[in-house]
């Protein structure tokens, strides 16, 4: 028998995710994959894979698994309640899942989206050149109870490995850049802008976050007669009501709204994580300084690996043999980037 | 030239997207443009190029920022524009001509009558337009595979709804001279005058993306029962030709 995960229990939004789709845009399929794509970066670097092996996102609650074989995981992304066999584990760390044992994920304690690795990766069929389901695109569907997902044997790499992920939880402020519409708003409106407060409205999705505000409307004064074009992740719809939108990993593929601008990639970890109740704000910066802002993060995310502490027992906590400490350590080594 | 001065322009579009457009409302040369400037690019990909979009008058040109800086993409995309007058570029050879087997009115197409009197035809005048005209897939896109296919004859220029009402796979809508074939069940405010069992993205089909910009559709009128006959066969009963 080959090795699986079995799903015992799911939350109502748990999907096979990995980087996305390219090539298929065009079409109108948009490029899918990771809501926070950070994190697929951090799980990586955790298991020493690359990150184009296919995970688990899990939105708001998490899942119940065993393995049928020894093997590693990690978790990262937004921080939900988990234990093994009953044992509390960290979150933003890598851990042996031994045979049979139970991992129990829970609700999200802060942010939107965790994510669970596994070693080698998820290994359900691709489909168009990746493993993420697209739900709104009607690609793939969510995992629920009685799915056995194929895994592989693990090759038996370091686990207990943790590290501290960028602050991506609590709200802050988005940089953006000025898109092609960006002159349809009126100067002063995209002052307004930059100057209010949003939240995340709780009927956001991987289409898109929707944001709610105080004050006048926004709104373009031309807005209606926009032809419809190719719209990106991070650009910033607003609706005929007012209501903006962060498009995100499963959105439409062309849109007809005037977009005020686009969230930089660095910052669309942050769009997506910021949770209800937490204040999320708008910059727009030139766009060389944000080629400057993604160079940075592209070095980030290469370096991550060297960042790897290594995850020790508490002696408090002596009897829980998984309750670790992070200490320093470590671990050398670069992640590359995907093809 | 019935162009503005301003098109063909390039727009930055996030920061690793470049956005040629051949201008700011639908036009038969602008779409025409579009697709013909789009298929250029993907024959001979600038280096540093990831990814092509084409869609109704503009093509999205997405790049790998690390090895392609914005200003040599920039200046390697108006060389392209000035190469030639896209506008009057002349649509590819070898296009399909598809005709997908379509049920008018009744149940299947309940704004047909609606559309046919602002188009200020009889429903009977109405269906010999509508599965007759030639039409052009002008861009696929919003949903997987779906296509916008135009041009009506100009007394189709008919306002959408602003009541978005929900309509299933396979329907076919019209309005602004325009039919649009669902891909996926969708609310819309566009005018439902019929409905096709065909299914514009198969994700389990070897070529998932059933139609492309360029193809030629032909929506010919059937039965209720020869549709209800057509629904399991492959593509809907649709048939696959060349454009002469």
């Amino acid at each position: 028998m080959s090795a699986a995960l079995i799903i015992h229990r799911a939350g109502p939004q748990v999907t096979v995710q990995d980087l996305g789709r390219s090539g298929t845009l065009g079409l109108g399929l948009s490029r899918g994959g990771a809501m926070d794509r950070l994190a697929i970066y951090e799980g990586a670097a955790l298991m020493g894979q690359d990150p184009s092996c296919a995970v688990l996102e899990m939105a708001g609650m998490g899942v119940v698994v065993v393995a049928t074989c020894d093997t590693r995981i990690a978790l990262t992304g937004a921080e939900m309640t988990v234990t093994l066999d009953g044992a509390p584990l960290r979150w933003n760390a890598s851990h042996t899942l031994p045979k049979g044992a139970r991992l129990d994920i829970g609700g999200v304690r802060a942010g939107n989206y965790g994510y669970f690795h596994i070693a080698g990766g998820i290994q359900t069929q691709p489909m168009m050149g990746s493993r993420s389901a697209h739900l709104a695109g009607g690609v793939g569907a969510c995992v629920s109870a009685g799915d056995h997902l194929p895994i592989l044997a693990d090759k038996g790499e370091e686990a207990g490995l943790g590290l501290s992920p960028s602050e991506r939880c609590s709200g802050g402020t988005l940089r953006v850049v000025a898109g092609p519409q960006t002159a349809v708003f009126q100067a002063e409106m995209l002052e307004r802008f930059e100057q209010t407060a949003f939240a995340r409205d709780p009927r956001s999705n991987r289409m898109g976050v929707k944001l709610t505000y105080d004050g006048d409307r926004f709104g373009a004064a031309d807005g209606r007669s926009i032809v419809s074009e190719v719209v990106v992740p991070g650009d910033i719809q607003i609706t005929g009501d007012g209501t903006p939108y962060i498009l995100t990993a499963e959105s439409q593929t062309t849109g007809g709204y005037p977009r005020i601008g686009t969230v930089i990639p660095s910052d669309m970890p942050k769009a997506v994580q910021t949770p209800a109740g937490a204040n999320l704000r708008f910059q727009f910066i030139d766009l060389e300084a944000a080629l400057e802002v993604e160079a940075r993060d592209a070095a980030a995310r290469q370096s991550l690996k060297s960042q790897l502490k290594r995850l020790v027992r508490d002696p408090h906590d002596i009897r829980d043999l998984l309750s670790y400490q992070l200490i320093s350590g470590v671990v050398s080594g670069s992640e590359e980037e995907p093809k | 030239m019935i162009q503005s001065m301003h098109f063909p322009d390039i727009q930055t579009l996030g920061t690793d997207g470049l956005l040629v457009r051949f201008g700011d409302s639908l036009s038969e040369p602008a779409n025409r443009a579009a697709l013909a400037f789009g298929a250029a690019l993907e024959r001979d990909l600038p280096e540093g190029v990831e990814e092509i979009a084409t869609s109704l008058v503009s093509v999205f040109v997405r790049f790998d920022v690390r090895h392609l800086r914005h200003a040599d993409l920039r200046s390697d995309l108006a060389k392209r524009l000035k190469a030639q007058d896209w506008f009057a570029a002349e649509m590819p050879t070898g296009r399909r001509l598809i005709t997908i087997p379509t049920v008018y009115g009744g149940t299947y197409g309940p704004q047909l009558a609606k559309a046919a009197e602002m188009a200020g035809l009889s429903e009977d005048a109405a269906i010999k337009d509508l599965s007759e005209a030639d039409l052009r897939i002008t861009a696929v896109g919003f949903a997987p595979g779906q296509p916008y296919l135009g041009f009506l004859p100009d007394h189709w220029d008919i306002p959408r709804n602003a009541e978005l009402a929900p309509v299933p796979t396979g329907a076919v809508v019209a309005a602004v001279r325009q039919i649009v074939l669902f891909s996926v069940d969708s609310p819309t405010g566009w005018n439902h005058v019929g409905q096709t069992a065909f299914r514009a993205f198969q994700p389990d089909h070897p070529d998932p993306f059933r139609l492309r910009p360029g193809d030629e559709i032909r929506f010919t009128s059937v039965t209720p029962e020869e549709y209800e006959a057509l629904k399991s066969a492959p593509d809907g009963g649709a048939t696959w030709g060349k454009v002469e």
